[in-house]
């Protein structure tokens, strides 16, 4: 079985966000960037279909050079090969349609990217390369088996899960629960220096356009001063949610 | 060249959600001097949708299409779309069509928007506004594509009626034999309880409560106000609540009127999956906890005290008020 993880490159959860020149980009200064959580439970249970199924492992990212760190942490972790897009991820549409041209031409099996990615937000890419692919695709997906041909998939819906069956070639939007949070590995010495010999290939991207982009940002307003209620006095409390904020 | 909406239901009710895009679809109608169509599978009543200002209604029955699928309910969707030539297609933030939204933009090849939070800035150019960094920013984001998909944030743009009434009209897709190749063989879901998604009130618990025996006073709380019950990430990776239950950054988002946060201190990345409620109230021990300064409302004081004395003064209220 042949596996490809697409990776986002995405600001540290404890980022603070800022914007810069005049509210058009999103300020990169002083922030930490890491594999996007909701992939890296995925490049987790990649990492298994490998070592008890035997499963070959690429990784694939569209980004600039500056996104090189990331992928060569999944290098360190495990991942056999690496692809990045040279390219700036411009809209959900764009990234998954440089996707779609590695895995038709990659013979990919499986490919398992992030349900969202934790800076745009979009959970799009996955859906969409599947459907320009023909690919069966399940999304918010929780737990994943393959066997042979056939996979075994459990989604988060709202309220509970779905099992559901289908078969390869299969792409799934992965999020935690494929893996447990204590699964996640940090690569060690011995994978940090085997990454460095691993392949990593720049691709250029294909001509296709965007189809959307953020023309302003702006922060969240600041939050009120919050109204402290005592803890002997619950009715206070109560009354205040039933006639100041009228939500009970 | 209407609006089209796609009205989620289930055994055949729509679902709040379904008011609240229809409201929407409405007012993008509105902006752009045209009218509203809604989309519905299986739904009962469909003209009551004209409450909410949708004038048409193509309503789906086929018995194919009642366990939900993915890719049958995105070519349905399509499907409806081309025949309204609807350049601009309204949908929810559900799960399940989160799912077939991005199927749905690559039939189309459409411009796909999610967590769109009010109705949009302009329409020509086509500029609406969505949250991103998961809630710690906006984004005022134009659309240059011919179809324009729009997924409005849940309890964002809210509900609104404009009484019109709605033609309903049978619709008959085609459904080839390529579409169902992922099938559903179970379904795990809990009845006649509030869900995360779609709750009023949202009643989560933190590692404060110190362990998972401690969450009956949750469960009795959530069920006093008819809330649906979440936790934070720790709770969720120490096994004290199932991983459904996890809200925040890498969690469920929460868009409630009421969020109660019992036992929490208030990380980054909870705040961020949290932020779009309406009113937050926090109950923790340390007055210094960081969601104190995210709260409209809080209480110092000892969850093991307060939380029981809350469940037994709100059902005093409930009592008064019902």
């Amino acid at each position: 079985m042949k596996i490809l993880v697409c990776l986002s490159n995405v600001p540290d959860t404890t980022s603070k966000i800022n914007f810069t020149d005049g509210d058009t980009k999103f300020d990169t200064n002083g922030v930490q960037f890491v594999i996007n959580p909701n992939d890296e439970f995925g490049l987790t249970r990649a990492m298994w279909f490998k070592e008890k199924q035997g499963a070959t492992v690429h990784v694939a990212t569209v980004g600039e050079a500056s996104t090189e760190p990331t992928i060569r942490k999944a290098l360190a972790i495990g991942a056999d090969e690496a692809i990045r897009v040279n390219a700036f991820p411009v809209d959900g549409f764009f990234v998954a349609e440089q996707l779609a041209e590695i895995v038709k031409n990659g013979g990919y099996d499986l490919v398992i990217a992030g349900r969202e990615s934790i800076d745009y937000n979009g959970g799009m890419v996955p859906g969409i390369l599947a459907t320009l692919l023909g690919m069966n695709f399940v999304n918010t997906c929780i737990s994943l088996e393959i066997e042979g041909n056939n996979a075994t998939a459990t989604r988060e819906i709202d309220g509970g899960k779905e099992k559901l069956a289908t078969t390869l070639p299969l792409v799934i939007g992965g999020q935690k629960g494929l893996v447990a949070e204590s699964d996640l590995r940090i690569p060690n010495m011995r994978g940090i220096m085997m990454a460095r010999q691993k392949k990593l290939n720049v691709v250029e991207p294909t001509t296709s356009k965007n189809v959307t982009s953020d023309v302003k940002f702006e922060k969240p307003a600041p939050k009120g001063q919050v109204t402290l209620v005592d803890a002997d006095n619950i009715d206070e409390l109560i009354n205040l949610l039933h006639n100041e904020a009228k939500v009970i | 060249m209407s609006v089209l909406v796609y009205t989620e239901s289930e055994n055949g009710k729509f679902k709040k959600n379904a008011h609240e895009v229809a409201s929407y679809a409405y007012e993008v109608a509105k902006q752009l001097g045209t009218t509203a169509t809604a989309i519905s599978i299986n739904a009962d009543s469909a003209g009551d949708l004209g409450d909410y200002g949708i004038s048409k209604v193509l309503n789906v029955s086929n018995d194919q299409l009642n366990t939900f699928n993915a890719k049958a309910y995105a070519q349905v969707i399509g499907q409806a779309a081309e025949k309204e030539s609807a350049k601009v297609i309204v949908l929810s933030s559900s799960a399940d069509t989160k799912f077939l939204a991005p199927i749905l933009t690559a039939q189309l090849k459409a411009g796909y928007v999610p967590n769109v939070v009010s109705a949009p800035e302009s329409t020509s150019p086509f500029k609406v506004k969505r949250t991103v960094f998961s809630n710690k920013g906006f984004a005022i984001t134009e659309i240059s594509s011919d179809v324009k998909i729009i997924g409005v944030s849940n309890n964002a743009y809210g509900i609104a009626e404009n009484k019109t009434t709605a033609a309903v009209e049978n619709f008959d897709p085609s459904l080839g034999d390529n579409t169902f190749t992922t099938k559903s063989i179970e379904i795990d879901k809990v009845v006649g309880k509030a869900t995360i998604a779609d709750a009023d009130i949202v009643v989560s618990g933190g590692r404060g409560l110190k362990g998972p025996e401690n969450w009956g006073m949750i469960e009795e709380l959530a069920e006093v106000l008819g809330a649906a019950t979440a936790c934070s990430k720790p709770v969720s990776d120490l096994g004290w609540r199932p991983h459904g239950e996890h809200v925040g950054q890498t969690g469920k988002p929460v868009a409630s009127n009421l969020y109660i946060a019992i036992g929490i201190s208030g990380a980054i990345q909870h705040l961020a999956g949290v932020s779009s409620s309406k009113v937050k109230v926090v109950i923790n021990t340390d007055p210094e906890a960081p969601f104190f300064k995210a709260a409209d409302y809080g209480v110092v004081g000892d969850a093991f005290e307060v939380v029981p004395k809350l469940i037994e003064k709100l059902k005093e209220f409930k009592a008064q008020n019902a």
